[in-house]
Order: C-alpha cells, then structure tokens, then sequence
C-alpha cells in the first residue's frame, strides 16, 4: 500500500543550515549533509532543501551542497528557492536533486512550468503555493507569504497541475509557526481538485496534527521544520504513532 | 567491479552513480559501446519520456547494443519500461527483453488513487531470484511513476496500485526494477547489492 510520507524541510543559507536544531549528535549543527544522514536513518520519507540565500553567485554553493547531499544520503530530495529559469533546474538536478520545486517565478511566468515538465518530466517538478486567506478568500501570496497576488489559489493550483506540476507543495501562511495544526480544509479542497499528490505545510505542533492532515486534509504528504529540527517531535515516534492510528506509514 | 551505467538523455542518473560508488563499485556514466561491452556490470537507469528515449538510444545504436549484451543488466524506472515490448506513453515500441506491455495508470477514482503513482510503496509476491535475496519482508521501495508494466511470467516482485503490476522483471540475464532503489534507504541499497553479486 503506498504510505503517506513525513517529510523535513532545512532552510539553507550559503550552504550552511540556518533555524537553529538541537540534535546532541550533531557534531557540526550547520551541516546540513550531516543533518540529512540523521534525517534519513531516522526514517524521513524525503528531505526539502530550501535555500534561501539571495545573491545569484552563491548558487554555486547550492549545487555543491546538492551533490553532497545526494552522494551521503538514500532516500528522494527536493530543492527550492529561488529557481526562476530552465537553467537553473538543469544545474540543480545535474548535481543529484531528485525533484526542484518553484514559487514565486511561476506566478510571474506561469508558462515556466510547461516548459520545466517538458524539458525534465512532471515527476521532478513541484510547484510551492504559499496560502493565505483574506476576509474568506483563498489567495497565493509570495515573497514568504508577504506579498499577495490577485491569483486565487484554487484556481492557481489547478492551472499549474493542468501545465504539468508534479506534486503541490501548499503551505498556510495563516497556520505556518502557529503550531496549531495544519490548514486541513484548503489542503483537503486542493487535494481532491487535483489527480497530483499534495504535500501540506504550515502549523504542525502536535502528532495528532499529522494524523489529521492525512486524514481530514486529504493530503499525500506531510511537511515540517522546527518541531524536527528541535526534537519536539522526533520522527520514529511520529511514524509509530500514525502507523497505531491506521494511517499507511512506511516502517 | 566495473559498472557502466548507460547514458542517455534521462533525469537524475547521478544517483544511481552516487549509489553504486557507496557499495564500493567502480560506476561510470558512459554511452561508449566498448565501455559498455566490457564493464561486469550495467545499469540503465531512467526518468523521462519513453519515445525520446528511444529515438535517442537508436540514433546511438545502443538499443542494438543493449540486446546482444550478456552479463548482468539492471533497468530502473523508465530502464524496466524501455526493455519491455511497447508503452502507451506516446505509443512507443521499446526493446522488447521482455514481451510485456506497459500502460497509463487510470484510476476511477482519482481523489483516491493520484497519478504519477509517488512514494513509497511495497514489493510483494517475491519469487526466489538472487536479486532479493535476504530481503526483509514486504519491504518498501520509492516510486515515482505514471506508466507500468503488466504482470507476466517474468514478474518477479509485484506492487499495489490501483491494481497489482510488475514491480521487478528476471529474464536471463536482464533483471528490471520498476521503483529507484537508488533512493529506496536501505532496501534499494541490499537489491543494489546482491545486484553487484550476482
């Protein structure tokens, strides 16, 4: 039975892990390759690299990270931030990236994604909607959730799948570091629009959160960051939890 | 051991590089026929679009190549649906190593069952074959597809999607798996393995 997946996202600057994590075996807490390997022996089901470093000249560092991440770990991983051309996706998954994923670029250029899924295939293309609702409506917003557009997400979300997404990536800019739990509602709404998986993203505080996600929010997968990288919730727990509340968790 | 790991126009093949290189192999990417011909070992890997591919293997000869090879051969991913007889994906004819069809996934019921087919995902109804061998049991592999191969007697695992399919093929000396066990934690790194020892 295919499972759900629990997946941690690092935040990335020139290279290095930004939050601060709290892992007593981390010999170097900005490694994200070492970091990574914990991750995975600990059963993450992917890994999310977002990299939010602003100046062009330090994406080399970027796909210097990528290939050593892929040569250390064994499970799929997924980069973002910042990836705005063709180009930069081919560097990208050259270096070992399994899947890139785009924000704010496509909103400018929706065509981006046509031209991505053609020239790699869909399977490696996810596209990231951040989320936030206005007085009742849903619409995408970027720059970190700053920014508003006058695109509602539903119908974005929709357009990008029909040009040839991948997978979503919805993020709740109203629930993202509340730690009240997911944006079940949106995230169910998005999923069963779509024949493409969702991820969620944004409020995860509890286990019960996750089992909620997968359950009321319909979604594919799940995605987190702090409550990982500070052990709030350390992942083997997680998956033992969920697999006793008879959600498909790989072992 | 050497390992030739075909290049073509395919996704993400540096994994499966990074992969064997960690089970102490000495892999190379190459297209070079001779390369390929002496190597004790080939992988042909694959993410991408079935026709492209095939036009890009012939256009090389290496779908030749491929056929006449002898010593043990390991298709990933689009490598499984390449060897098979012909894929719905833009009504392509591939190698035909194995006389199987590949076809879309078309769930009925689409909130249920999503297509590409992404995650992680059992192998089930192993056959005794060496390449899963001390596997545990129904161990999880990654998956990330939208297009599968039927059963048949050369199934030599399946997996559960919408219906079962072919999750790995054995024919003489041609093994195929459809998931990446270059991504699939440490089951992928034992079916890598005994791969290596056969």
């Amino acid at each position: 039975m295919l499972t759900k997946r629990i997946i941690p996202c690092l935040d990335i600057k020139d290279g290095r892990t930004v939050k601060g994590v709290n892992f007593v075996q981390l010999r170097d807490a900005g490694d994200p390759v070492e970091l990574a390997k914990i991750y995975s022996d600990e059963g993450a089901d992917e890994l999310v690299f977002l990299d939010i470093t602003a100046t062009v000249d330090k994406r080399k560092t970027l796909a210097d990270l990528v290939t050593k991440v892929a040569k250390a770990i064994n499970i799929p991983f997924t980069v973002g931030g910042g990836i705005s051309t063709v180009e930069d996706v081919k560097i990208l998954l050259n270096a070992g990236a399994d899947k890139i994923s785009i924000n704010s670029a496509p909103v400018h250029n929706p065509k981006l994604v046509d031209e991505m899924a053609a020239e790699f295939g869909s399977q490696c293309i996810v596209v990231a909607i951040d989320t936030r609702n206005v007085d009742g409506i849903d619409f995408v917003h970027t720059h970190g959730g700053r920014k508003p557009t006058l695109l509602k997400t539903q119908e974005w979300a929709k357009e990008v799948c029909d040009r040839g997404a991948g997978e979503i990536l919805l993020t709740s800019m109203d629930h993202d570091g509340t730690k009240a739990g997911f944006a079940n509602e949106i995230t169910a709404e998005i999923s069963s629009m779509l024949s493409i998986p969702v991820i969620a993203s944004g409020g995860a505080g509890a286990m019960a959160h996750f089992k909620d996600v997968f359950t009321f929010g319909k979604a594919d997968a799940a995605l987190a960051a702090s409550i990982f990288h500070f052990k709030e919730i350390p992942i083997p727990e997680l998956k033992s939890y969920l697999k006793k509340e008879g959600i498909s968790i790989r072992n | 051991m050497k390992v030739a790991v075909i290049k073509y126009n395919s996704g993400n093949v540096k994994s499966v590089l990074y992969a064997l290189e960690r089970l102490g192999a000495e892999a190379e990417l190459t297209d070079d026929p001779q390369k390929i011909r002496a190597a004790d070992r080939v992988v042909f890997p694959g993410q991408g679009e079935a026709k492209t591919a095939m036009e890009y293997l012939k256009e090389r000869k290496l779908d030749q190549l491929i056929k006449e090879l002898k010593q043990p051969f390991l298709g990933v991913c689009l490598g499984l649906q390449l060897l098979c007889e012909h894929s719905e994906e833009n009504n392509t004819d591939c190698l035909g190593i194995f006389p199987v069809k590949v076809k879309r996934f078309v769930p009925e019921n689409t909130q249920e069952f999503k297509v590409p087919h992404v995650g992680w995902n059992e192998l089930e109804n192993l056959a005794d074959d060496p390449l899963v061998r001390d596997l545990p049991e129904n161990p999880f592999v990654y998956y990330v597809h939208s297009y599968y191969a039927e059963l048949s007697e050369y199934t030599l695992a399946t997996t559960h999607y919408i219906h079962d399919f072919s999750a790995i093929l054995h024919r003489d000396n041609y093994w195929a798996i459809q998931a990446h066990p270059e991504k699939s934690s440490l089951t992928g790194e034992k079916l890598l393995s005994n791969f290596l020892n056969l």
